[in-house]
Parts: structure tokens; C-alpha cells; sequence
């Protein structure tokens, strides 16, 4: 069956099974592997993607629901990796292993779109669906203070809180 | 594996790495040939010239240096080149980092294990560099016809005078200089330091934020198809009869066999090794889409042969474990003094049973492995923590020489020692080989909570006695574990000299063992995070017994080895980390809210010294938040990457916290009973606390991270938890108790 969406910014047409979930359309129809498996029962948060702005767990979302949709991977968030959040995981460090890290950083990114200035409540609240194995959770709650900062002055590419990377943060 | 004496120092065989790593050299064209002979260096078509095995240099003066190990989120891609970044003195600006294949040939002690890379490495990584430096001096001496000791290094140039030559200049003609020798080359004194020390971020990063393919699972192969694997529930099972049939008209599925490699191994099984995996067996089911395939296993109907694993159950295990906790223990581990005596002549006893459940590894990149036969061989991509001894085992149980499997070391999604164990590869392999294509297998979430080398439950049956002064004078630990006769199952031993051994006059460690047809297997820290929640709980309630604070009372105990006794671990420096997570945590000084305390716990393990203060909060009613945790580290004089050292600290840490607050593996008719994130849960952000590091810099070797801070983190919680509601936690998780109180 032909299902039309739009995918990070390009109109894209896929014929997959309806009920095949938009996670398996995109790693092995459409060859776009930044969107991860990790549970299949959206219990880990490592597939997520936006759909229309909003964090959907690509696992358990049956690629017909997409028919019209925008949606957008870890491969379309900024055209050269630039998204404030994707600056501030770097400059904070805070991937160990990285596999849950694209999810981590599609649930940050829409956090902040409808919460510029998230405190650590608001952040484990909207975060506690993304699981990080290796526990890289309080360099997520610092990158996503460090990006809220870099998207309210785009032009600081001050590496001010680099320290806090290697530091004994909190 | 121990390539580090107990001083620390690199041993002989610590050496041997860099001379057969040297050696390794030779076969690739005698690059860095140890015996002094002029190595046939060029500068290849592509303008790079290989300084050696390790370092390509191009004209623009950028390096790239081979990360050699596999890397599993522990941080090794990036320190180790930097080892050799520091050495051959270039700015780090100017090093590109390429992932090694496995290659016997050119590189040494290929693993990831054991928190090993620091101890193992950190000399031998050093020395590649200063070797290459030396070669790229002595072409400029050369050239300006002067001698290499009046010549420095600085940011990727040689300088002499009012000259100087970037490395790029020099590359070809360094290529023609003679190696030095590296095990006498000189190597920079730690205050000249100009990348070891720094906080350098992961050199995956760009590539992790923007979701580039870095993992097994992104692999493809051209012609490739996807494949999935059914095995019996039951532990060993193994398939009589399928409806093969049916599978393979199902939609994506292109074809579905049974792997019997039992049947077809014979003599040629693998021998048992370090660690050892069992043979596949199971149903495979072939296709173009991985969803597709996945989902034709439901229709498959087996019969299964169950084997005799089908009458194990977790609830046996513990009626086991009481019984065999009554009877005398089947062997002595240790035993000093007369700990019976002693524990009849006592001012004051205590007895406590304490126990741990099975745990999974549960790394979020779930098992898969790439196969492809073709020109005679095997090429694998592979998340694998341990390829050499993977490549040994496939050998085997393929029947095909080792030099005919390639393998491609993938970014891995965590490893955590599950991925010690190759079972995933073996199973692609054999499948690639029956369906005659190249295939990726992915397990699912299922397969990887439910197959796993679990790390194992144990029981401990503990006395404890102290005289009227409190202090603790008797130790005995009946440990009721898994194994046969005298071989305990993997990872289901305890070291003899574990402590308290040695700090107190009388000990007694005896074990009792349950035959187990469940694999178990090292989970990160073995055994270490399991005995550390045992003694460290033990010890806090043998301080509340005789009435002291509990920090203190480690303290003293940690004076009370006689001088001149072996111990495990230099007493010293555990007391150093003890006295600073003290002073860091406000241990004993600071005002707490009803219902909140403070719970300390020690560990040494991986050569690491870990002490750590958990602060948690309990309500009357019994739910549990955990506020904060300090830790204190010492690993030695120099992190080499004090970003990445942080990180593994405070991750380390939440995992232990993880384990202790809510995960257990059951079993049920041989079966396991949890199967996915909704009954094995994993630490999530919202408990994850804010976790404080502070080092300890000791003059000792450095040693590694990725293991010894997890260990005091289970006790250090329950510690506290007994503190607010004087209740004791003797299993885990802490999720099945009542922690009300009033």
C-alpha cells in the first residue's frame, strides 16, 4: 500500500504493509538508521521521532497513521547538526554508548519547543520515557539547561559550561 | 588478562603486548619492526604515509589514529588515541579517529572487559606515539643535519632553532628513518601533559547527535537479508519438530529452517573457554523485512524437546538455598583463626540471611550480528566485546581456520559483559551459511531479556561477633551459590580474600552450590555487585549492634588488619576515599528532615577504590526517592579523560542504583519469566539523582572506570533506608519490601 507523508521536509512516498511500524519503514524501507530499536513496545523511547512536532514512539505507530503526516528523524532535525540540542549533547558530553541518544535528543528538541526554559521537574517529566542504559541522566538534564540557553542566544557559542562536562556536577 | 604487577607497574608480559603489537607490525610490511631492520615505508597512493599500525599521517599534518579496542560506551575510542595523540605531540585538533578491525596481527588485547584499557594501555598506547615522534624528529634532524636531542615537538611540527617542520612535511621521510626501540623510548613526564588530563568529548559525538549508522544493528550488506531466530523458552531446548511450512508463506519470509549445530558440530564443538557459549539451536526464519519476519514467529507452532532445565524454578532455588544453609558447607573457601570459637565467646552476635536475584544485561542495542560467506571466508560485523576468543570459538564450531573469518568491530550499544558471550554471532553464522546469503540477525527485546548469560542470584548465611569493646572479632559466610562439584557456575564465585578477610582475626568463608542449566555470565563488576550489598549491609548492622556510627566504624575496621598482613586491597587509600566522601557528603554534620538519612558503603574492585554516601528519603507510608549520592574515587594518579571519567562514574553509579532499587530475572519451568522494559525495568531520569564525584589522587598506576564506582551503591541506598525506617533490606530488589514506617 502507498503511503504518502512528508519526511524531513521531502514529500516521500513508501509502499510498506499498513501495519508495519513507522520505525522499520524508516530503518530498513528508507534506510534512515538514526531512528533506533529498542523495545518495540514503546517502553524505551529509542525510536522516537515527531510527528507534527509532537514525540511519537515509532515502534507502535503503524506507518498508515503517517499518511499526511510531517515527520521528522534524528537525520532531519537541523540540516547540518546544529539544533541547539544537538550542540549542547556535544559540548556537555554526553553520549556513552549513543544508541539512546537520538531519542533522548527528539524528546529534548520537542520539550523545548513548547517549553523554552524547562526546570529539572519539567524536564524528567517530559524525559522519564526515554530510557539511557549507560545512566547518562544528569548530563541530559544539564544539556537540555545548556541548550535552552544556546537557543535563547543563538549567537553564545561560548563553551562556558564546558567545565561542567568533566566537573563534580551535580 | 593481569598485565600489571601489584605494584602496578607493567609486568614482562605488560611489555610483551607492545612487542608483539611491534611484531604485529612486521607482518603489514615491517612498519614498526622491533629488530631494527629499515621498514619498507612509502607513502601510499593516497598520500598517507603509516607511521606504524597504528598512525596514518597525511601532508596536511592531520593524524589518524586507530582506536584498537571495542568500544561500548566506555569511552576507549577516544582515550586510547589519545595515549598516542599525547606522545607523538600533535594537538588533537589535527587526530581523526578510525575504528580498528579485529586484527591478531597488528594489535594486542582486543576487549573490552574487566575495566582493563587504563591498566593494560596506558603505557604501551604512550609509547606507538613517542616511537613515531622519535621517527618524525629524526627525519628533521636530517634534514637540517643536526642531532634529534637538540630538536623539539610542538603542536604537530619539529622545531630547531628558528625552524620548523609540520608533521605532514615530514611523514615520508620519517617513514624511511629506522624505529626506535619502544620499549626503552622515552616517554613526556605528566606535567608536560597536553592532552592526557583534558576533557576530550567522545569523537562519535557529531556522528551520535545526527544519527549517522555507527552500530551493529545499522549494518547492511549488499544482497543481504534479515533474519530472526526462535530457541525453546526453556533454557537448552531443543526443537523436534516445527510447522516450517506454514512460516514460509508468510509474508517477507523467504525461508525457515532449523539450526541444529549439535547435530552437525560433533567432535569439532567448540572447547570450553573463557567464555563459553552453547551451541544454537533453534528455528530461523529468513526474509527482507526484519517487522515482517518478526512477525511471522507467531505463527510457528514447535515441539520442543525441554531438556533438563525444565524443572528449575527461582522459587526452588531459594527452598534450595534454606536447606543447604542448615547442612555443614560443601567446602571451605577461606579460613582464619577459629571463627566458630569466636563467635561462641562473643560479647555480642548477630545472624542475617541475605540474598540476590538474577539479573539481565539489558544493553538498549538489542543482540544482531552481520554475516556474509563468500571467497572462501566468513565477514562479520559485530557488536563484540570479545572478538578474539569469539573468532576462536566460531573456528571451531565451523570448522573453517581462524584466518578465514573476518571481523568488523562495530560501536556497540552497551555492552555491560553481556556482550562477552558471542552466542548472537554463532547463530548468524550458522544461519548465513544454511541459507546461503548474506544475513543480519536482530534479536528482539524478548530474546535479548529472556537469552541471556545472566548474572547469577546467590544466598550468604552471615555470623558476625563482636567483643564488649564492639569490635569485630569473628566472620562467617555460608555462601549458598550455583555450580557442580568444584566449579562454580560463571561469575557465581567469590574470591577468598574478599573482605572483611584479613580485618578481623577469625573468618570463615565456606560455599554450598546448586546445580544451574541457566547460563550466567559477568555483568558489569561481577561478582563485586552482588557481595558488596552482602558485606557492606552485613557491616552496617554489625555497627548499629555495637553502637557506632557507621562511617567510623568502616574507618577503624580498615585499621584493623595486623602490620604486615596481605590483604586484598591496600587499606590506605580505601580509608582516603572513605575519609573524603565524608567530608564531600557532610557525613554526620548536617541537619536532615525527618525521614531522610545518609547510608555509606566501600568496594574495591577492578583495582578501583571506591566509597560512597547515598542519601535517600523515605515516607511513612514507605515511598522511597533517593536524593543524592557522593562518591569518592581513586584510581590512580592521572584520569585520562576526565570528561568520560565522570561519566562513567555517575553512569556506573545509577546503574547500581538501578539494579538495587527494582530488577530481578525469575524463573519458571526453566523458562524467564521477564521479558521486555515493562517487568526488567530500567533505571528512568526521573529517580536518577544528582550524582557528585570526587577523586582521590593517589600516586599508584592508572586504572580504569567502567566497573569498581557500582558496586557500594546498593548498600550505600539500603544503608540509608535501614537509617530512616530501621528496617534491614536482605534481598533485592527493594521494589518487593514495605518500607513504611512510623
Amino acid at each position: 500500500m502507498a503511503i504518502a507523508f512528508t519526511l524531513n521536509g521531502k514529500s516521500t512516498t513508501v509502499d510498506a504493509p499498513p501495519e508495519m511500524p513507522l520505525l522499520w519503514v524508516l530503518r530498513d524501507e528508507l534506510d534512515l538508521k538514526g531512528t533506533k530499536f529498542g523495545c518495540g513496545r514503546s517502553f524505551c523511547g529509542a525510536c522516537t521521532v515527531h510527528v507534527d512536532g509532537e514525540p511519537e514512539r515509532s515502534c507502535r505507530m503503524p506507518v498508515s497513521r503517517a499518511e499526511g503526516k510531517e515527520i521528522t528523524t534524528i537525520e532531519g532535525l537541523s540540516e547540518d547538526g546544529a539544533h541547539p540540542v544537538q550542540l549542547a549533547w556535544q559540548e556537555i558530553d554526553v553520549p556513552q554508548c549513543g544508541y539512546c541518544q537520538a531519542g533522548q535528543i527528539m524528546s529534548a528538541s520537542a520539550l523545548l519547543s513548547s517549553n523554552p526554559a524547562p526546570t529539572d521537574g519539567d524536564i524528567d517529566e517530559a524525559m522519564s520515557g526515554n530510557i539511557c542504559r549507560c545512566a547518562t541522566y544528569n548530563r541530559i538534564r544539564a544539556a537540555i539547561h545548556r541548550a535552552a540557553d544556546i537557543a535563547q542566544a543563538p549567537s553564545a557559542t561560548s563553551h562556558e559550561t564546558a567545565t561542567g562536562a568533566g566537573g563534580s556536577e551535580a | 588478562m593481569n598485565a600489571v604487577d601489584k605494584k602496578g607497574n607493567l609486568s614482562r608480559r605488560g611489555f610483551l603486548h607492545v612487542t608483539a603489537l611491534a611484531g604485529g607490525g612486521m607482518l603489514l610490511g615491517a612498519r614498526f619492526p622491533l629488530d631494527g631492520a629499515r621498514g619498507a615505508f612509502a607513502a601510499t597512493a593516497d598520500a598517507e604515509t603509516a607511521l606504524n599500525a597504528f598512525i596514518r599521517l597525511t601532508p596536511d599534518g592531520i593524524a589518524t589514529i586507530m582506536a584498537q579496542n571495542p568500544e561500548i560506551g566506555q569511552g576507549v575510542k577516544t582515550m586510547l588515541p589519545m595515549l598516542i595523540a599525547e606522545e607523538l605531540d600533535i594537538p588533537w585538533s589535527q587526530v581523526r579517529v578510525e575504528q580498528a578491525d579485529f586484527d591478531a596481527s597488528k594489535y594486542r588485547g582486543q576487549m573490552a572487559g574487566g575495566s582493563m584499557a587504563t591498566p593494560m594501555h596506558y603505557q604501551s598506547m604512550r609509547r606507538v606515539g613517542a616511537a613515531a615522534r622519535a621517527m618524525l624528529v629524526a627525519a628533521a634532524a636530517k634534514e637540517w643535519k643536526t642531532k634529534p636531542e637538540k630538536c623539539t615537538t610542538e603542536a604537530g611540527a619539529v622545531h630547531f632553532k628558528n625552524k620548523s617542520l609540520s608533521y605532514g612535511e615530514l611523514a615520508s621521510a620519517a617513514a624511511e628513518i629506522e624505529p626506535p626501540n619502544p620499549r626503552t623510548v622515552p616517554l613526556k613526564d605528566a606535567k608536560d601533559f597536553r592532552i592526557i588530563g583534558q576533557e576530550i568529548p567522545g569523537v562519535d559525538n557529531p556522528e551520535i547527535v545526527t544519527g549517522e549508522p555507527l552500530f551493529g544493528i545499522d549494518v547492511t550488506v549488499p544482497g543481504m537479508k534479515y533474519a530472526v531466530f526462535e530457541k525453546c523458552r526453556v533454557h537448552g531446548g531443543k526443537v523436534k519438530s516445527a510447522n516450517l511450512d506454514a512460516v514460509k508463506a508468510s509474508p517477507g519470509v523467504t525461508d525457515a529452517f532449523v539450526v541444529d549445530s549439535t547435530a552437525e558440530a560433533g567432535s569439532a564443538a567448540p572447547a570450553p573457554s573463557m567464555f563459553q557459549v552453547g551451541l544454537p539451536n533453534g528455528i530461523a526464519i529468513v526474509g527482507d523485512s526484519w517487522w515482517l519476519i518478526n512477525e511471522a514467529r507467531s505463527k510457528l507452532e514447535v515441539t520442543w524437546d525441554e531438556g533438563p532445565a525444565a524443572s528449575q524454578s527461582t522459587a526452588a532455588f531459594d527452598r534450595q538455598a534454606e536447606e543447604l544453609s542448615k547442612q555443614a558447607p560443601e567446602q571451605d573457601l577461606r579460613n582464619d583463626g577459629d571463627a566458630a570459637g569466636a563467635l561462641a565467646s562473643a560479647a555480642k552476635t548477630l545472624e542475617a540471611a541475605y540474598q540476590y536475584p538474577f539479573l539481565a544485561h539489558a544493553p538498549l542495542e538489542p543482540q544482531n550480528t552481520t554475516a556474509h560467506f563468500h571467497d572462501g571466508g566468513l565477514e562479520m560485523w559485530a557488536p563484540i566485546q570479545t572478538p578474539q576468543f569469539a573468532r576462536g570459538d566460531l573456528a571451531k564450531a565451523l570448522g573453517i581456520p581462524e584466518d578465514q573469518i573476518t571481523i568488523h568491530l562495530t560501536r556497540m550499544g552497551g555492552g555491560f559483559g553481556r556482550r562477552l558471550y558471542w552466542d548472537y554471532m554463532l547463530e548468524a553464522a550458522l544461519i548465513a551459511r544454511q541459507a546461503e546469503v548474506p544475513v543480519k540477525l536482530v534479536w528482539n527485546r524478548e530474546d535479548d531479556t529472556r537469552f541471556d548469560y545472566f548474572r547469577p542470584g546467590g544466598y550468604h548465611y552471615l555470623q558476625g561477633g563482636l567483643d564488649e569493646a564492639g569490635k569485630l572479632t569473628a566472620w562467617r559466610d555460608h555462601f549458598v551459590s550455583f555450580g557442580e562439584g568444584r566449579r562454580f557456575a560463571a561469575s557465581a564465585e567469590m574470591m577468598p580474600n574478599e573482605f572483611p578477610q584479613g580485618f578481623v582475626p577469625n573468618f570463615a568463608l565456606q560455599a554450598s552450590k546448586m546445580p544451574l542449566g541457566i547460563p550466567t555470565g559477568a555483568l558489569r563488576a561481577p561478582t563485586s555487585n552482588a557481595i558488596s550489598f552482602v558485606v557492606q549491609s552485613f557491616i552496617d548492622e554489625l555497627a548499629a549492634e555495637a553502637g557506632k556510627d557507621p562511617l567510623q566504624f568502616r574507618l577503624d575496621l580498615l585499621d584493623a588488619a595486623p602490620a604486615g598482613t596481605r590483604t586484598a586491597f591496600d587499606p590506605k587509600r580505601m580509608k582516603a576515599v572513605l575519609e573524603l566522601v565524608r567530608e564531600k557528603s557532610g557525613w554526620g554534620k548536617v541537619d536532615l528532615p525527618e525521614g531522610t538519612a545518609q547510608g555509606v558503603a566501600f568496594h574495591f574492585s577492578h583495582r578501583g577504590y571506591f566509597a560512597e554516601v547515598v542519601q535517600a528519603t523515605v515516607s511513612k507510608e514507605g515511598e522511597l526517592g533517593v536524593d543524592r549520592i557522593w562518591v569518592a574515587g581513586d584510581v590512580g594518579r592521572q584520569l585520562v579523560n576526565p570528561s568520560n571519567a565522570v561519566n562513567q562514574v555517575q553512569g556506573a553509579a545509577l546503574d547500581g542504583l538501578g539494579q538495587a532499587l527494582d530488577q530481578e530475572i525469575t524463573f519458571d519451568g526453566g523458562r524467564t519469566n521477564e521479558s521486555n522494559f515493562h517487568n526488567f525495568k530500567l533505571l528512568r531520569i526521573d529517580q536518577a539523582p544528582p550524582v557528585e564525584v570526587h577523586w582521590v589522587m593517589s600516586d599508584n598506576q592508572p586504572t580504569g572506570l567502567g566497573e569498581p564506582a557500582l558496586p557500594p551503591v546498593p548498600p550505600a541506598l539500603c544503608n540509608a533506608i535501614f537509617a530512616v525506617t530501621g528496617k534491614r533490606i536482605r534481598s533485592l530488589p527493594i521494589s518487593k519490601h514495605d518500607l513504611s514506617w512510623a
